[in-house]
């Protein structure tokens, strides 16, 4: 063969080469995509929407979204004024340990100035922790001023989910993403993050 | 008859390489005359595999890989299914049996240099094959979504999540749900069944054919090449067939007892084979107070858990298993074999191995103060084996090895 003949051959295969491998970006994408979550998965665990206007003060209600309880709380006044009285029993006060998405927007730690939502499993081992909103000695504080108390291993939060010195859970409760919308409560997203 | 017999079978035999490839692999492949029981364990590997297919296939047969069923349908094929709970602890002791003889095979590799030059490639597809066998392992394991297999599979899916900007968004990939659901586990089922069984047969039959091509090796580090009679033969050697194979039937029926002991008397292996939170049915809102590994990953659990940082700890347990890949190029000894290394080599695999059980133990048991340092001191070891290894076996005074086996 002569060397025209092999540059030739050599361009040829070159170029099939390069527009095959070209369609293998295409061949690939629908066996990269089907491994995303299905509809009916992004439907299961799409945005949870609920109305809290009709909730009392002092009341906390739960509801699950992607297999998970969140709490919601209505505080009172007198129940956020009494958050600085904790202070000292708190080991992360700030939520500098963990990622906070409202850091320093509300004492509630969340979007609103009177609600807390916040994912009901213990940073310890998952268990759900318990509301006790009355300001009375405990059987596991004496000093108890209201809060989440985890009957598994003992881990204590307060109304806000800010974990207590000295428990077993090592972190605040999560903050899960949300947003208001007057008084409609949708957990799970958040235009503005 | 005979006659008969003798005609179909040189009708197949024009047909189809049966005499060759039998003469080939079995009756005139020639290997070391002299072994000792470490080079058992390749054969017994391969026995293990068969068994784990075999028995695979038969649990594929009435388990269901949906969320709501997967857990039942094990307590089905254990208690209404006619002999299923046979069938199911030949799966699960054949998955430890299997880590077991791999590992003891790596070790002889390590202990006699079975991967220096020309070996290379048969130690590479060896480490492939143990990277599937980790992987197979792991899909497995969440298959009867148990307790375990939950949040087992929870702690590794999230290593993920520490690789930087893409960790979360690979996380939902690898799941397809936002938690780990039936989604999670359909798409393990066929990876566990179909995908990574057929990795795992490729790679085995590679393995074996670039063994046969370089030829098996033996526990004084002697090339049997050397002294060969007039056909070519090695002078220091047996055919494989009948020799070796009558060889590793003894072994066979060891190991067959072995694993009968195991099975019918400690299926579960005291929590070691099949642990104890598995029983129960995966629970999302509730954690099981001590998570552990099943006893074949322990020793990189326990590097992972030696790093405070998550993304350190998956380089460090990815490293510890991508380092065997590289042995090759970093023994510099003259010598194959233990017995003829110096005494710096000595030490160092005896550490290594040390370090390596200490690291398995210290993974199923919960962390403390003096374990967590315990760890920190044996993966220094586990990685100093290998790193120093082109130094210590390079200045060391090795003994002469013997010209003939």
């Amino acid at each position: 063969m002569q060397d025209k003949d092999k540059t030739r051959r050599k361009v040829l295969i070159g170029l099939t080469s390069a527009v095959g491998l070209s369609g293998l970006p295409f061949a690939a994408t629908p066996f990269i995509a089907a491994w995303n979550p299905s509809a009916k998965a992004k439907a299961a665990g799409a945005p949870v929407k609920l109305d809290v206007s009709k909730m009392q003060y002092g009341q906390q209600i739960q509801v699950a979204w992607r297999k998970q309880p969140v709490f919601i709380i209505r505080h009172t006044k007198e129940s956020l004024a009494s958050l600085e009285l904790v202070l000292s029993k708190l080991a992360d006060p700030n939520s500098d340990l963990i990622a906070e998405p409202y850091k320093g927007l509300y004492p509630t730690r969340s979007k609103s100035s009177e609600y807390s939502v916040m994912s009901g499993v213990c940073t310890h081992l998952g268990c759900a922790p318990k509301y006790f909103p009355e300001v009375e000695p405990k059987p596991w504080d004496a000093t108890w001023s209201g809060g989440f108390f985890c009957p598994c291993h003992g881990s204590m939060f307060d109304i806000v989910g800010r974990v207590f010195k000295g428990v077993p859970a090592p972190t605040n409760l999560v903050i899960p993403p949300h947003m208001f919308d007057g008084s409609i409560l949708t957990i799970g997203e958040d235009k503005e993050l | 008859m005979s006659e008969i017999a003798g005609k179909l079978f040189s009708w197949l035999n024009t047909r189809l390489p049966i005499v060759n490839t039998f003469e080939r692999h079995l009756s005139k492949h020639p290997v070391p005359s002299k072994v000792n029981f470490w080079y058992l364990f390749g054969a017994l590997a391969s026995v293990a595999l068969i068994i784990q297919i075999v028995s695979g296939i038969w649990l594929i047969m009435p388990y269901s890989n949906t969320e709501e069923e997967a857990f039942s349908s094990i307590e089905y094929i254990m208690r209404d299914v006619d002999y299923g709970w046979v069938i199911r602890y030949i799966h699960t002791t054949g998955a430890s049996l299997f880590f077991a003889v791999v590992y003891l095979h790596m070790f002889r590799g390590l202990l006699y240099g079975s991967y220096q030059k020309p070996k290379e490639l048969v130690w590479i597809f060896g480490c492939t094959i143990y990277l599937a066998m980790m992987a197979e392992g792991f899909l497995g394991y969440v298959l009867p979504y148990g307790q375990m297999s939950y949040w087992g599979a929870q702690v590794i899916i999230s290593l993920f999540g520490a690789i930087p900007y893409i960790g979360e968004s690979l996380e939902l990939w690898v799941r397809g749900d936002y938690y780990i659901s039936g989604i999670t586990v359909s798409r393990f089922f066929a990876l566990h069944v179909v995908a990574l069984p057929l990795v795992l047969i490729a790679l085995v039959f590679l393995h074996l054919v670039a063994l046969h091509e370089v030829g098996a090796g033996n526990p004084e580090g002697v090339d049997i090449e050397e002294f060969i009679d007039d056909d070519g033969v090695p002078l220091d050697s047996v055919p494989f067939f009948p020799y070796k194979v009558l060889n590793a039937l003894v072994g066979i029926g060891v190991f067959m007892t072995v694993f009968a002991i195991i099975m019918f008397f400690f299926p579960e292996g005291g929590g070691y084979f099949i642990e104890m939170a598995n029983f129960q049915e995966a629970n999302p809102l509730v954690t099981p107070d001590h998570i552990a590994p099943v006893w074949y990953y322990a020793p990189y659990f326990t590097m992972l858990r030696a790093v405070p940082d998550p993304l350190g700890g998956l380089i460090v347990m990815a490293a510890a298993v991508a380092i065997f890949f590289v042995v090759p190029w970093l023994d510099r000894s003259k010598v194959a074999s233990i017995r003829y290394k110096g005494i710096y080599s000595k030490i160092a695999i005896t550490l290594f191995g040390v370090s390596f059980l200490t690291l398995g133990y210290l993974g199923t048991v919960g962390v403390t103060e003096v374990r967590k340092i315990m760890s920190v001191i044996c993966t220094v070891i586990y990685f100093a084996y290998f790193l120093l290894m082109p130094i210590y076996t390079k200045y060391e005074t090795t003994k002469e090895v013997p010209k003939r086996l």
